[in-house]
């Protein structure tokens, strides 16, 4: 029998068992890491969206230092890939996608939604971006570029989308309230609702 | 080091048609001139880390290609869209 044929649960617990004995991560570093890993979510970049939004410090050491910004509000970045934060603006739309396989900013976004794993997100993201955000009903005026982000390597990619009009006289509690997890692929825009 | 701005190549090489292979640099623009963006950091390769072997320290570039040149056909929405691509030094060659 060979390690592909081994039953998953078993094969877990024997993994698990050589790390602590060879004293690699310990039972209590395991768990830890699955509840840091369980807890992230969409809302956690949508504070961060929200706040540099309003503070323009922090929408350029988000820009420069994805990972040093979420720190600063609390995410648990260690072990963790680098964070990359590419902001819309008037000119460029971005769209992250992983052609190769499915990585995703977990830390800051959780897991990812079933369909940025699907082969057919990954084939069409790259060659016809906006017939793909079109299916979430995004239209993009046509003077707009579309970047298409094709995380390849080691790092994550997160988008920072533009403000929303209207919203000047929001906190960042109902800022953050209106960012939602496709909004920082690329796949919509926040809307006020 | 590559400055921003720099016309690059990638290499129209296929290892994963000669052994095993691991490979962060997609098949659709091999070959391809892009324009390199910024150096995003220097990491361990990663076709040496999936096999468990002693990995080199490679620097990491964020290179831009046009879309329309890497289908090879008209944009399909008029403006020039693009993509944005993470692909380590030693897949790349300076380009006129």
């Amino acid at each position: 029998m060979t390690v592909l044929d081994a039953d998953g649960e078993r094969l877990l617990v024997a993994v698990r068992s050589v790390l602590a004995a060879k004293g690699i991560a310990t039972p209590a570093e395991i768990a830890e890491r699955i509840a840091i890993t369980d807890r992230a979510n969409p809302g956690q970049g949508a504070r961060m969206v929200a706040r540099a939004w309003i503070e323009p410090e922090f929408r350029a050491l988000m820009l420069s230092d994805g990972t040093r910004a979420a720190e600063s509000m609390g995410i648990p970045m260690r072990g963790a890939p680098p964070l990359g934060v590419l902001e819309n603006t008037a000119e460029v739309h971005h769209l992250v996608v992983c052609t190769l396989c499915s990585c995703y900013p977990r830390a800051v976004l959780g897991y990812p939604p079933f369909w940025f794993k699907s082969a057919a997100y990954r084939a069409r993201a790259v060659r016809d971006p906006r017939g793909v955000i079109a299916e979430w009903g995004t239209e993009l005026p046509p003077d707009v570029k579309v970047r298409v982000v094709d995380s390849t390597a080691d790092y994550r990619w997160m988008v920072l989308p533009r403000r929303p009009a209207g919203t000047e006289t929001w906190s960042a509690e109902r800022l953050a309230a209106i960012v939602r997890e496709g909004d920082m692929i690329g796949v919509t825009v926040p809307t006020p609702g | 080091m590559l400055a921003p701005g720099a016309r690059v190549r990638v290499r129209s090489d296929w290892p994963e048609f000669r052994a095993p292979a691991h490979i962060r640099t997609p098949h659709y623009v091999r070959g391809l001139t892009g324009e390199v963006v910024r150096h995003l950091g220097d990491f361990a390769n990663p076709e040496d880390l999936a096999f468990a072997r002693p990995a080199a320290v490679r620097a990491l570039y964020h290179v831009r290609f046009d879309m329309a040149a890497i289908w090879q056909e008209a944009d399909r929405n008029g403006a020039a869209n693009d993509v944005l691509v993470e692909i380590f030094d030693h897949w790349l060659e300076a380009a006129p």
